[in-house]
This record gives C-alpha cells, structure tokens and sequence, in this order.
C-alpha cells in the first residue's frame, strides 16, 4: 500500500498549546509540508515573531531564532546576506507586520530581499488579550474598539499592506489567501509553495498572507469563523494574487 | 610583524580595526558625528567580500546586525547617542539572545536632538543597561585613535568570547580627529577564519543537528530566573577577568583624578603641567567602563582627595562614589552640551582640593 500521508519531518511530534480553531497550527503544518516537498528542511531558517506563534520553535523542525516585535524582515535581511545560499523566511503577524514593523516590512520589499514571508491577518492581537489590529474591520468588535471600529473616531481602515507592496517594483510575489475550507487551505499550501520556490530560484521578495480565524477574539465558533472569512473578511481583502 | 603607519580619523579606524578584525557586515543609518564609519564601510566591504546596507532606521540596522550575528558572522552597526537610543531594544535583544555583536556610540550632545559636539553623556546609558531587563555591555571607551582601533578588535572577540554585545563609547572628538595610527598587517590580527570561533550555535540550517534555537522567551515558571541567573554569572566572570584601566601614580598621590576618554588626553596635559609646579597628582583612566575599575579605586582611595572629570552632569562619578565606599570625598568637574573643560579649568580645580 502506498504511503500517501504521514507527518511532516519539519514538524515536532508536540501538543498544540494553541486555542481549538486557531488557523496557526494549519498554517505551521503546511509550512513543514512545503519544506518538507521541497527537501530544504536542512538549509531552511525560520523567523519567529512577537505574538501567539512566538512559539513557533516548539514546532518546527528547524533552526530558529525570535525577532523582537516587527522586526523579522531586518533580520531576515541579515541572515540572508550573510548566507545567501539559505532559505530564510519570517512568520507574522498582522501586527508585527502592517502595525509595528511597517518600516522593516516595506524597505526590506523595496530592496528585492531574496527572502518568503508568511504573513497571517486574523484581524486581531490575539497574544494581549484582542486589541485592535491594523487589520481589524470596520465595525469589528474589540477590547480597544469596543463599539466596533469606526474611522469616524480615527480609528482609521483596515490597512492593506499587500496592496501598498505591490507598487514596489523589487517585490517579486504577492499573494492574499485564506483558511476558510478544505479546499482553501490546499490554494494556502500552494501559494506559500511558490513564495518558497522563489526564493531557491532566486527571484526576490516573495510574501503569502494567510487569512486565519482566532475565534477565542472574534468571539465566534471555529465554524462560524471560517464562514466569517468566506463572506465578511474578503469584502475588505480580496483573495488571489496581486503581483 | 609587518606593521605600517598610518593618518586616519577615530572613525576611519574603527570600521578599519572591525574589517581586520573580521567584521563581514555593517548595517547603520546616517547620524553626525560617526558619518565616516558608515561610509567607509560602503567603500571597504565589498573589497573584502562583506556586506554593507544603510538601513531604514537605527532599530532596522540593530535588528539585521542581530539576524548576522545569528548567522555566525562577526557584525556591527554604529550611530550616535540619538541612534543609540533607539537601538535599545535590539541590544536588549541581542544580551537576552546570547548574541554577540558590536556596536559603537560616537557620542553627541543631549538629551533630545541636543547638538552635535562632543559629550560623555551616554555613560549611563551604556554602562547600566540602556534597554530593557538585567544585562550588560562590556563597554569600551579608547582616548586615542590607535586605541580605538585596538579596543575595537578587542570588542569583536571578546563579544564572541561572551556571546554579548560589546560597545565602543567614543565622543566625537576621538571620531573626528586625525592621528597617527600603527596598523598591523592583516595576517597579524585576528582575521583568518580558522582563529574565529566556530559558533555551534549559530543557526545556519538543522543538518546533521537538531535545531538551534535562538531566543530570548522563557516562559516556564523560574526558567527566566535561571537564565537571568547564567547571565549574572556570566557578568560576574567578566568583572574578574576583563577590567581594564590605565594607571599614573595612584598610590602615593595627594590628589587621583579619574577620567576617561578625550577628557584623560586633557586631565593628562593638566597633571604633566602641575608636577613641573612639583605638585603629586595621580590619574586614573578606565579603558573598560563596564566592568568598571571599582577595585583598584577602592584600594587607592584612602587619605586622598578624588577628583572625577567628565563631559557630563556627573555619570561616571556614580560609580566612582561607589567603588570610593565613603572613605574619602569626591570632588567633582564637569560640563555639558558641548562644553569641556580646559587644562586651565582642570588645574585650577586640581589646585583648589590640594590647597595650591
């Protein structure tokens, strides 16, 4: 019988200490598969950032360091440019990405970084207990925006980092997906498959956002999260791929 | 040994010493006045092979310096004291990650934007911490430019030694001026790749390894402790092992003055001048400032006056008050924003706790 399935070797045999529903572990998972296909998993070095999957390293299979909040991509820059011969890619968070580390994120694209960022927007800080993100949606309810956000009370839009990126002429991939489905999830894989494959063929500054639920902040069940992100999120964040 | 002799500026010869010493990469961002050790950099690393990036901001720099440094390599960025503020968090980064990792602070006027003249005033800064959390820098402070160049490769192996950042504080005179300066061959310094130390921690892809792991979270309860614990431990074998200081007379003068920097080239000048006046004037300069020579005053400081010089409200004189213990007063000579004091001042104070 053919072995069609099995665990990934990029990935630690471990107990998951995120909350049931949360996108994160999918997304890990899928990471180590890529690796894992691509057979990288011993020249790959991952960068962790500040927010629930700091804790990344307990998972993966790989050499790993942190990076303080918002600043994977300048780190990312250093270990890339010392080693170019290595696979380098940081894993965020809407708000270490579009909020704290907007400046690392945008100069490091604008420079052509050879270097896969995976990018998750669940909308929400989920480590401080659900703030605000510079993600949230109009309206949404959170601990910071309690009556919903409201660009009235210049709590400002939904940043789209994405579709400032993609005027940068250096940037090589951009593409916006989500966890909503059996089926979305494999166009996830796909898409983080090629910001890897890039990279190896040396073609620059690739990032994949992953659209992922948090239903302990969204108030809502794991089920009712995934058809939350069908039907509300990508009214604000069109799926498919921009550059 | 094949040595030659050389005209540069302090900062010149520090981006100099860092490349002999091995330094492949710099990351830094436009301040006054360091602008020189930038610039030589973006001139000198791509003849040697090492990478140069003028990052988007003093923290970006920090951080990609972190991201070589966990890559093995040996790496630095410069600023100057409003820069340096700003790199806090990657230095705390840096000491909480176990990273090596050089950094030089060619010190200005504050607090604030302040001005651009030379000052001492990030000792505190740089010899307490400065960031987040309990950790130090070993903190270098040269009065030369040959010593800059030497404490500078001191730095890079003593930072890989300790697996902790390490800090050059120059103020800006010792950046700018121009002095004769002995440059060793290359073959005689520290760089060839079989005299660096192989990091085994260094993340450079799990092959044939588990995973490194570089991180600075410890969230099980007292791992933090326990690691904070490693790391006074750590600080605690430094303090024995790497004060350095530079010492005239301080047995049997009547009067130590304790300065460091350019301003011990001027206290130098101001005791040289008062024992021709057959005056007994005794110098001390801490060439590390953290760990400080608190010892060595300790031991001298009895039946003496103590005279502390800065180019500050007083920083260096908090430590110095503590390694004198109360057992004898500490004057004090100091200016700010730019101002620093001549050798008529320095001998004039000198004279006043002597009773000249």
């Amino acid at each position: 019988m053919d072995k069609i399935y099995s665990h990934p070797k990029s990935l630690h045999d471990t107990t998951t200490h995120y909350c049931p529903g949360c996108g994160h572990g999918t997304i890990h998972k899928l990471i180590c598969q890529v690796i894992d296909e691509l057979g990288i998993r011993e020249k790959t070095i991952a960068i962790a950032p500040v927010g629930c999957a700091v804790l990344a390293y307990d998972y993966w299979n790989l050499d790993t360091t942190e990076a303080a909040h918002g600043r994977a991509t300048a780190v990312a820059t250093g270990l890339k440019r010392t080693q170019p011969e290595k696979i380098i890619f940081t894993y965020q968070g809407d708000g270490d990405l579009a909020a704290i580390g907007t400046a690392e994120t945008i100069h490091c694209a604008n420079r052509g970084e050879n270097i896969t960022v995976i990018f998750v927007n669940n909308g929400i800080y989920g480590m401080t207990g659900g703030q605000m993100a510079p993600t949230t949606l109009i309206g949404q309810k959170t601990a910071t925006t309690p009556r919903g956000r409201n660009v009235n009370l210049g709590e400002g839009e939904p940043l789209k980092l994405l579709e400032m990126l993609a005027v940068l002429p250096r940037v090589y991939y951009l593409e916006r997906t989500a966890i909503c489905s059996p089926r979305s999830v494999l166009n996830v894989k796909r898409a983080i498959k090629q910001a890897f494959s890039n990279q190896i063929e040396n073609k620059g500054f690739s990032l994949v956002e992953v659209i992922s639920p948090c239903p302990t902040y969204w108030n809502k069940s794991a089920a009712d999260c995934l058809k939350w992100i069908e039907h509300e999120v990508v009214k604000t964040y069109p799926l498919g791929r921009l550059k | 040994m094949k040595t030659k002799k050389i005209l540069m500026t302090g900062n010149e010869a520090m981006a100099e010493a860092a490349i002999q010493a091995g330094c492949r990469f710099y990351a830094g961002y436009p301040i006054t006045p360091q602008n020189e050790i930038p610039a030589y950099f973006a001139n000198h690393m791509p003849e040697v092979g090492g990478v140069f990036i003028q990052a988007e901001s003093e923290i970006s720099a920090i951080n990609m310096v972190f991201g070589a440094s966990a890559a093995g390599k040996r790496a630095m960025t410069s600023s100057s004291s409003p820069g340096i503020s700003l790199k806090q968090e990657g230095i705390s980064y840096l000491a909480g990650c176990q990273l090596p990792g050089v950094i030089i602070n060619v010190m200005r006027g504050g607090p604030g934007l302040g001005n651009i003249s030379p000052s001492q005033a990030d000792y505190f800064q740089a010899t307490k911490g400065g960031g987040h959390g309990d950790y130090h820098m070993i903190v270098f402070a040269p009065s030369s430019v040959q010593e800059a160049f030497d404490l500078t490769v001191l730095a890079f192996d003593l930072a890989d030694k300790y697996r902790m950042p390490a800090m050059i504080l120059v103020d800006g005179f010792i950046g700018q001026m121009m002095e004769p300066l002995v440059v060793h061959s290359p073959q005689s310094t520290v760089h060839s790749k079989s005299r660096l130390l192989t990091k085994k921690w260094a993340l450079t892809g799990a092959k044939n390894r588990k995973p490194n792991v570089i991180r600075s979270l410890f969230l099980a309860e007292g791992r933090l402790e326990e690691f904070n614990e490693e790391l006074q431990n750590k600080y605690t074998r430094i303090k024995n092992k790497e004060v350095r200081f530079e010492a005239d007379n301080i047995e049997d003068c009547d009067c130590l003055v304790v300065s460091y920097g350019i301003m011990a080239r001027i206290v130098s000048g101001a005791i040289e001048n008062l024992k021709k006046q057959k005056l007994n004037i005794g110098s001390l300069r801490p060439i590390t400032l953290w760990p400080f020579p608190t010892d060595i005053i300790r031991k001298v400081a009895k039946n003496k006056k103590i005279l502390v010089v800065e180019m500050s409200a007083g920083q260096m004189l908090e430590d110095c008050l503590l390694a004198v213990n109360g057992q004898a007063k500490v004057d004090f000579l100091g200016r700010t924003g730019g101002g620093i004091s001549s050798e008529e001042e320095i001998i004039k104070k000198i004279k006043s706790l002597v009773g000249r």
